[in-house]
């Protein structure tokens, strides 16, 4: 049987505000338990939330970057539960009046297709704190759980779509580009190992064609993009082999292990909690003005839609370089500091996404924590255009570079010795040198008639011109001088 | 000098015919030697008082007196206390010491009053006779003389009958359907709980957050005005606190009434009210006409509905607020846990009292899936036709007036079997909480030598036109000054 899969998320974004959403609290990543959590976060008795207009801002910038209605009137709920880390037992957020109501985000898919995810809402809620499994031991040796309120209170938008999705990668793309949203808007540091960006997938399987939804499961808690396309493709599996055995899908929550690729249920629809949510009773509504939309719509920065606009009309690179290149701001922000430098956008953009990506992904850093800036690889790129030096030769520079052996990529082409000799005269006489030494292979070269075969045996006088020239000669040089040598 | 006000204590210190230590010893000495009969008090804090005190004296002699300076009082045991356990009569914080003050407190603190202690509370608020207090029921001054131990009312019957048994002067107290306003009542004493928002609730422990405003409790209408003075303003603190000039409540105490258009809601002269106290509040209206008021009957034709209303909408408010006590992080915690679970089952089970619990299960109920629309929304409708109803009244008078309470303090014990019988209680109070607007108890005569209180209601911020009314009915009658034997 043929089968439609149908996908919606549910992202969970922290706002990089500086203080949390009802107290005055530091929001900082990595303090010492328990070192940032106010009476307020604590939820000692008589306490009140106080709302964080950074929070607000926020929110509205972020329903404008996606073509959002934003709700003139937003009502906070309790969420009811107890959990140690939820320190009042319940939850503030919005449920029935979200501030950002239904919108939409375009996605530019392989092969020059586009796609529409609609959003249903965003709505502003607190996060709770951590709880520390097994960190703690008692007198017997028991394992106990400790508390970090730290992270309580810090602001989330919660952002829920449709279900507009059709397999991993639709959804994988909608989560970059939600990921280059939020990072451009400047509302969220972006950091998924840090839980700044948390995905939620909702996955149900049609028989292809259907109108009628199936039964859904939700995968929770996803924190980088791959272990999202992973836990998809394997829930679509799991629900494909269930229903294929004529089995019906249980709608419940489930964890992912990406570690392991497997999953496992968290609780079904049956034992899900009756949250009771009613209106916060010591938030008064929140009114937003015209006046404060229109002041979030002037500090509204480029997106990345506009951005890869720009990167194609201004530096004239394709649409997927401009694509890739401007859908994270930070890299975004690296090559154009990069391209101010090394002029040449094409280059640039190819070493960005070759050399300078994949040494990231080994060493599985974000582009803030890149050792080398963007000028230092313009830098890079400008000697690689003027021919200075060799591609072999610049990987030897950027080698050096991200080890932090030197800043300066002139000083290491110098110290290395990779500058290229250009100068014909002398090449010229490297090659009649070369050639005189090795009279078999010029007559073999000149006697074979098939042009792939000629070109294949040009390669064997590369090495000892190279070895000649102690690696310094310019290879493009080398090869049309020896063409023109041994006669076409 | 126990039997003195707010008022003239501040002219005895500012004549310098005693010092703030001395006074505050007298009155340490006073709570010492009666409380026992009372229980009014939950924690007195001698030490800190009297370090207070010597405080205050330091700073009159410095010349930076205010008019609280070195005034005693007490504060209901819910104002959270810098250093001072704040139990709100519960096991469940028999031993919490909140590290901050309410915004109350520290307003009092800044004006230099001297608090001598804390007041004794139904537990959380929730109750009308200062029963289900962890600490021990507390005892109305009247009626003990005939023999009887009666009811103070509540929850604010600790301060209620501190102020009346001359223990304090004055007493801050909360009011969420009439908490201030029946323990004024049963115990011949004004009270004032002031228009929701206008009292900050920072560190006043909730109960239900929409209907808990702070408020005053003295033997005079001008000493709750000068309570009032310091209790009222605008608080970063509390998102629901209104920015709103506050005038000075003394200043408008002696306006002339004339004019003045009292409504009388038909609804509160029910067959629910025994014919001796309706006596006793239409000679309290008969004086206002003397006083040059004029009188017409009212409607708040929804008033039927807002027990029910309030018995939704408060317990569903309380299930959450009271969610936070559940042994992690301060307060009390069972022996032993097993694991989380049993922590949290045993914490609440062993912390809360009955009463307390009881709210907390039918508050649940309400907001539960399936019960939310029929329950929780529908009171919350009720609520906005109880709101248009005092909305309509106000158009055509000035104040409301009715008796506080269908009858006077009750002997202790009659009640606590029957819940809805208690509930009833507050059947004159609760609509006020519900609309949210300012309203006052005061003495207004006897029935079977128990106090009666005549209940004032104002359109919301008007607390300076009821305490004027209630000033100038006191100016003329002398119910308020009479002592409990």
């Amino acid at each position: 049987m043929q089968w439609d899969i149908v996908i919606g998320l549910e992202i969970h974004v922290q706002l990089a505000t500086k203080t949390k959403i009802f107290s005055g609290s530091s929001t900082a990543y990595g303090a010492e338990p328990n070192t940032q959590a106010s009476a307020v976060d604590l939820a000692m008795p008589g306490t009140l939330p106080v709302p964080n207009e950074q929070a607000f801002r926020y929110a509205v910038m972020f329903g404008l970057a996606v073509n959002a209605d934003i709700e003139r009137r937003s009502v906070f709920e309790r969420k009811n539960y107890f959990y140690p880390d939820l320190p009042k037992g319940y939850q503030t957020t919005q449920l029935e009046r979200p501030i950002v109501g239904p919108g939409y985000v375009d996605l530019d898919l392989a092969g020059g297709k586009t796609k529409r995810v609609r959003i249903h809402h965003a709505h502003l809620e607190e996060d709770a704190g951590k709880s520390l499994h097994d960190t703690f031991y008692d007198e017997l040796g028991h394992g106990m759980t400790g508390i970090d309120l730290n992270r309580a209170g810090t602001p989330l938008i919660e952002v829920v779509t449709e279900p507009d999705m059709t397999n991993a990668e639709e959804a994988v793309a909608f989560a970059k580009k939600l990921h280059g949203i939020v990072t451009s808007l400047g509302i969220c540091d972006g950091d998924m190992s840090q839980g700044s960006m948390r995905f939620d997938v909702n996955i149900s399987l049609k028989p292809k064609g259907s109108d009628t939804l199936g039964t859904r499961t939700e995968t929770k808690n996803l924190n980088s993009f791959r272990f999202m396309e992973q836990a998809i493709a394997h829930e679509v599996e799991r629900q494909m082999d269930i229903l294929e055995d004529g089995g019906t899908i249980v709608q419940e929550t489930r964890l992912y292990n990406g570690d392991r690729d497997e999953s496992r249920s968290m609780r079904t629809k049956e034992e899900a909690n009756d949250y009771r949510y009613f209106p916060c009773p010591d938030l008064l509504p929140v009114e937003i003005d015209e006046s404060f939309i229109e002041e979030a719509r002037n500090s509204l920065p480029e997106l990345p839609d506009a951005r890869k606009a720009r990167f194609m009309e201004h530096y004239g690179l394709n649409d997927y370089d401009a694509g890739l290149l401007a859908g994270d701001s930070k890299l975004a922000a690296f090559f154009e500091e990069a391209v101010s430098h090394g002029k040449d956008a094409k280059l640039t953009s190819n070493w960005i996404q070759g050399e300078f990506s994949a040494r990231l992904n080994a060493e599985e850093k974000s582009v803030a924590e890149s050792p080398i800036t963007g000028a230092q690889l313009g830098d890079l790129v400008v000697r690689i255009a003027d021919n200075t030096i060799s591609s072999a030769g610049a990987k030897k520079v950027f080698e050096a570079l991200w080890s932090g052996e030197n800043d300066n990529v002139d000083a290491i082409i110098d110290a290395k010795g990779l500058k290229q000799v250009s100068d014909t005269g002398a090449l010229e006489s490297m090659v009649d040198e070369v050639l005189a030494g090795m009279p078999d292979q010029v007559a073999q070269y000149q006697n074979e008639e098939d042009p792939k075969k000629r070109k294949k045996m040009l390669g064997g006088f590369m090495g000892p011109l190279m070895k000649a020239s102690k690696g310094q000669g310019n290879p493009k040089l080398f090869n049309e001088i020896l063409v023109k040598k041994l006669g076409g | 000098m126990h039997n003195k006000s707010v008022a003239e204590l501040s002219r005895e210190l500012e004549s310098g015919k005693i010092s703030s230590v001395e006074l505050t010893q007298q009155f340490l000495d006073r709570i010492k030697r009666e409380d026992g009969q009372f229980n009014s008090f939950i924690t007195v804090t001698e030490e800190q008082a009297l370090a207070d005190a010597k405080a205050a004296d330091e700073q009159r002699a410095a010349g930076n007196a205010t008019l609280w300076t070195g005034v005693p009082f007490a504060h209901k045991d819910i104002f959270c206390t810098t250093g001072v356990r704040t139990t709100c009569g519960s096991k469940m914080l028999e031993n919490f010491v909140p590290p901050y003050d309410a915004t109350v407190t520290e307003n009092f603190r800044n004006a230099g009053a001297v608090c001598l202690g804390k007041t004794n509370m139904d537990e959380f608020a929730m109750g009308s006779s200062t029963e289900s207090s962890y600490f021990g029921a507390t005892t109305n001054p009247w009626g003990l003389s005939q023999g009887d131990k009666r009811v103070p009312g509540g929850s604010s019957g600790g301060s209620a009958a501190a102020v009346a048994a001359r223990l304090v002067p004055a007493a801050t107290a909360t009011d969420t359907g009439g908490s201030i306003r029946q323990p004024a009542a049963l115990c011949g004493i004004t009270g004032l709980k002031p228009t929701y928002g206008r009292v900050s609730r920072y560190g006043m422990i909730a109960f239900a957050s929409s209907l808990d405003q702070g408020g005053t409790m003295a033997r005079t209408a001008e000493d709750n005005a000068l309570m009032l003075n310091v209790m009222a303003g605008y608080d970063p603190k509390d998102s629901t606190s209104v920015d709103r000039e506050v005038p000075d409540y003394t200043a408008t105490l002696n306006e002339p009434l004339k004019g003045l258009r009292i409504g009388l809601p038909k609804e509160y002269f029910s067959d629910q009210l025994s014919p001796a106290m309706e006596q006793q509040v239409r000679n309290a209206v008969k004086e206002y006409e003397k006083l040059g008021a004029t009188v017409k009957e009212v409607s708040l034709p929804n008033a039927r509905l807002a027990i029910a209303a309030y018995y939704v909408i408060a317990p569903a408010e309380a299930s959450a607020n009271l969610s936070r006590f559940d042994g992690a992080r301060y307060g009390y915690r069972c022996a032993d846990p097993k694991d989380l679970m049993d922590m949290y089952t045993r914490t609440r089970a062993e912390g809360f009292g009955a009463e307390v619990k009881r709210r907390i299960l039918v508050g649940t109920y309400a907001l539960s899936a399936g019960y939310f629309d029929a329950y929780y929304l529908k009171a919350q409708k009720v609520r906005r036709l109880i709101q248009q109803d005092f909305v309509n009244a106000f158009k055509d008078v000035d104040v409301l007036m009715s008796p506080t309470t269908p009858s006077p303090a009750f002997i202790q014990g009659e009640k606590t079997n029957d819940p809805v019988t208690m509930y009833l209680e507050d059947v004159f109070t609760i609509a006020v909480n519900l609309a949210g607007v300012p309203a006052m108890s005061v003495p207004a005569g006897f029935v079977d030598g128990l106090p009666v209180g005549l209940q004032m209601i104002g359109d919301y911020f008007s607390e300076a036109r009821l305490l004027n009314a209630a000033h100038l009915f006191q100016q003329a009658t002398d119910w308020h000054q009479r002592e409990a034997q």
